[in-house]
C-alpha cells in the first residue's frame, strides 16, 4: 500500500470523523483518498478552498468534540500555522499531517526534511509546541493518526505527523491491524454543543484580564513538561556496544539503516537511533548514550536542523557530525560510511 | 404584575467595551432576543470575531467561540458538519468579512453552508483606531485615509453582501440598519427570519447591519445616526438583496 493511503486508512480506523484538504503534491492522495473514503463511512469530507479555511474547519470541526484532520505538504503548512496557533491558545486537540517538500518557497515536490524547525518549535507566533510525530514506513503512516489523536486529545493540544514525499509515494506491504482510540474523558467538559442545562462556555485564545496570559503560558508549559516527561519515543538498533550511532528519522532513519548494515558487514560497530517523537525530542536517552560512543552522525534531508537538537542532548560529550543534502537530494549511502570511517579514526 | 420588557436571557450582565453610540450594543441584543423568541439558547453556538466585537462571547448567554481575524466561516462550517442539528452563526465586521476573511465567506456562501452570518458593516476598522476598510465609503476620513478615500487610489467601498448574492449557494440576504427605531425594528425582523431559515435548513444567510461608530468617524452619537442617513444609504441602500 501507498504511504498516502495508508494514512487516509489509519486516520479512518483510528475515528477521524471530519477531513479538511486542499490540493497540493506530494499529498494529493490523502485528499483523493479521504473524497471517495470519508462519505462511505458517513463521515465528513471538504475540499476547501484554502489552507487557511482548511484548518480553521479542523478547529471549528475540533471545539465540538470531533476527531478533526488536514494534511497538507510544506509551503500548504506554512499556510495553516495561523490556525494551529489559535488551537494550541484554545488547547483544542487536532492532526495537521505534513508530507514534506522541498523549500522555501515554492521549492519543489521531491521529498524532504526541511520543516523540522517548523514543526519541533511550534511553527506560528507565540509560545507552543505540538506532538511531532515522525513516521519511517507506511505501517507507521497507518498506525500514526491513531496515536496522534490519543495523545492530541488526552493534552488538548494539535498534533503533527512530519512525514515526507518519500514516505507519502513509497509502497510497500504493511498489516491493517486495530487501532486504539483512547478518548480523553474530559472532552464532555470543555466541548461547545449548545448550553443546554450547564452554563454557557467559551474557547479563545484572547486574554485581556491582567496576569491571565501569563498564567495561561505557565499552564500550556506544564502540559508541555508533562509531554516531555511522558510522551518520547524512539527506536534503537544495535546501539548496545556500538562506537558509532547514526541519528536519523523518517527517511533518512531508512537510509542509515542501510548504512548501518553495509557498515557492520564491514566490521564496523554502529547503531542507529531513530527519534519517533520529534516534539518531545528524546535527550536524556542520546545523552546517555553519549557516554557510552566515539561520536555521532546525524543524517538528514536538509542542511542540518535536527542536528541542533542532537548536539543541545550529547551537550559536548563527544562529537557530532553532520552530514546531510538539501531538498532534491537523497543522502548517499556511501557518504554516510565515510563519515563513519571517520569518526572511528 | 405582567413584566412587559427585561433583558434576553441570551445576554449575560457583563457591561460591554463599547463607546458611546455604537451599534454592536443594539445587534447584540437584537439576536439575543432573537435565539430567545425562537427558543434556540441552548442549541446556540456562535463564533465571535476579531475587531470591536471580539469580546461578543462575554456578552452572550450562550455557546460562543473566538476565531482568527476573517476564519468565523470556515471555524462555523467546522462546527455546523459536525453539528448539524445546533444552530451556529458568525458575528463578523467590515474587516474581517470583506478583506482579510473574503475567500472564507465567499466560499462558505457558495458551498450553501447552512448558517447565519451577521455582518456589521460600520465603514472602519473601529477596534484598531478607524483605519479604512473595505467599506469606507468615498471621501470618508479615516487613519489611513487622512484626506478622505480616493477611490481611484484605494479603491471603492465594496458592496459585499450584492456580490454574495451573485452566488448560487446563498439563499437569504438582506442590508438592515440600527441607526433609528424603525430600522432597528425591521433588523430583527431579518434576523429572526434568517434564523429561521437556518432552522428550515435552507442554506446560508446573510444580514449586513450598517451600525454606527461615532468615534471611528469623528462626530457625536446623534450625529452618527444622520451621518448613516445621509452618507451611508446612498452606497448601501437598504432591504432584501436575495431571498430565493
Amino acid at each position: 500500500m501507498r504511504g498516502n493511503i495508508a494514512l487516509v486508512e489509519g486516520a479512518i480506523k483510528a475515528g477521524c470523523t471530519a477531513y479538511f484538504g486542499y490540493p497540493i503534491t506530494p499529498q494529493n492522495e490523502v485528499t483523493d483518498h479521504m473524497s471517495k473514503r470519508m462519505p462511505e463511512e458517513g463521515r465528513i469530507f471538504i475540499q476547501s478552498e484554502s489552507e487557511l479555511a482548511a484548518i480553521n474547519m479542523v478547529f471549528g470541526a475540533a471545539l465540538t468534540g470531533a476527531r478533526a484532520m488536514t494534511s497538507s505538504s510544506s509551503p500548504g503548512i506554512s499556510l495553516k500555522q495561523e490556525g494551529i496557533s489559535y488551537m494550541a491558545g484554545a488547547e483544542l486537540p487536532g492532526l495537521i499531517v505534513n508530507i514534506q517538500r522541498g523549500g522555501p518557497g515554492l521549492g519543489n515536490i521531491s521529498g524532504a526534511q526541511g520543516d523540522y524547525f517548523q514543526a519541533t518549535r511550534g511553527g506560528g507566533h507565540g509560545d507552543y509546541r505540538t506532538l511531532v510525530l515522525a513516521p519511517d514506513s507506511v505501517q507507521e503512516m497507518y498506525e500514526f493518526p491513531g496515536l496522534a489523536f490519543n495523545i492530541a486529545e488526552k493534552y488538548r493540544i494539535p498534533a503533527l505527523m512530519l512525514s515526507d514525499g518519500v514516505l507519502g509515494q513509497m509502497m510497500e506491504p504493511m498489516v491493517m491491524k486495530d487501532i486504539e482510540i483512547i478518548r480523553a474523558t474530559d472532552m464532555k467538559d470543555w466541548v461547545l454543543d449548545g448550553a443546554k442545562e450547564r452554563p454557557a462556555r467559551r474557547v479563545v485564545s484572547l486574554l485581556m484580564k491582567p496576569g491571565a496570559l501569563e498564567e495561561h503560558n505557565y499552564h500550556l508549559q506544564q502540559k508541555y513538561q508533562q509531554i516531555t516527561e511522558k510522551e518520547v519515543r524512539f527506536e534503537e538498533t544495535n546501539t548496545e556496544g556500538a562506537n558509532v550511532i547514526l541519528v536519523g528519522y523518517g527517511t533518512s532513519a531508512r537510509i542509515c539503516h542501510k548504512a548501518t548494515v553495509e557498515a557492520r558487514n564491514a566490521g564496523m560497530k554502529v547503531g542507529l537511533f531513530r527519534p519517533i517523537t520529534l516534539f518531545p525530542f528524546p535527550y536524556k536517552r542520546l545523552n546517555e548514550l553519549a557516554s557510552t560512543v566515539k561520536g555521532f552522525v546525524v543524517v538528514e534531508m536538509s542542511l542540518g536542523q535536527m542536528v541542533e537538537d542532537v548536539r543541545l542532548a550529547v551537550e559536548g560529550k563527544v562529537p557530532v557530525h553532520f552530514y546531510g543534502r538539501p531538498a532534491g537530494g537523497l543522502p548517499e549511502i556511501g557518504k554516510i560510511i565515510q563519515e563513519i570511517r571517520g569518526m572511528l579514526q | 404584575m405582567k413584566k412587559l420588557f427585561g433583558k434576553p436571557k441570551s445576554l449575560t450582565d457583563v457591561r460591554t467595551t463599547y463607546c458611546p453610540g455604537c451599534g454592536h450594543g443594539i445587534a447584540h441584543r437584537l439576536v439575543a432576543e432573537v435565539i430567545d423568541e425562537l427558543g434556540i439558547r441552548e442549541k446556540t453556538i456562535g463564533v465571535a470575531p476579531v475587531g470591536c466585537a471580539v469580546f461578543a462571547y462575554d456578552y452572550w448567554d450562550f455557546d460562543v467561540t473566538e476565531a482568527a481575524h476573517g476564519r468565523p466561516p470556515a471555524v462555523a462550517t467546522g462546527i455546523k458538519r459536525m453539528l448539524p442539528d445546533r444552530i451556529v452563526f458568525t458575528y463578523q465586521g467590515d474587516g474581517d468579512l470583506a478583506a482579510i476573511g473574503t475567500a472564507e465567506i465567499i466560499h462558505a456562501a457558495n458551498r450553501g453552508e447552512n448558517f447565519t452570518v451577521i455582518f456589521i458593516n460600520n465603514g472602519c476598522y473601529g477596534m484598531t483606531g478607524s483605519q479604512m476598510a473595505p467599506t469606507t465609503i468615498a471621501g470618508q476620513i479615516t487613519a489611513t485615509t487622512p484626506t478622505g478615500r480616493d477611490v481611484h487610489y484605494a479603491g471603492y467601498p465594496i458592496r459585499i453582501s450584492e456580490a454574495l448574492a451573485q452566488l448560487s449557494g446563498s439563499r437569504y440576504i438582506e442590508r438592515v440598519s440600527v441607526h433609528s427605531p424603525r430600522n432597528v425594528i425591521q433588523a430583527k425582523r431579518a434576523l429572526k427570519k434568517a434564523f429561521q431559515y437556518q432552522l428550515d435548513g435552507k442554506g446560508f444567510t446573510l444580514i449586513e447591519v450598517l451600525s454606527m461608530c461615532p468615534t471611528g468617524w469623528g462626530v457625536g452619537s446623534i450625529e452618527a445616526t444622520s451621518w448613516i442617513e445621509e452618507k451611508v444609504l446612498p452606497t448601501y441602500p437598504l432591504g432584501v438583496i436575495k431571498d430565493e
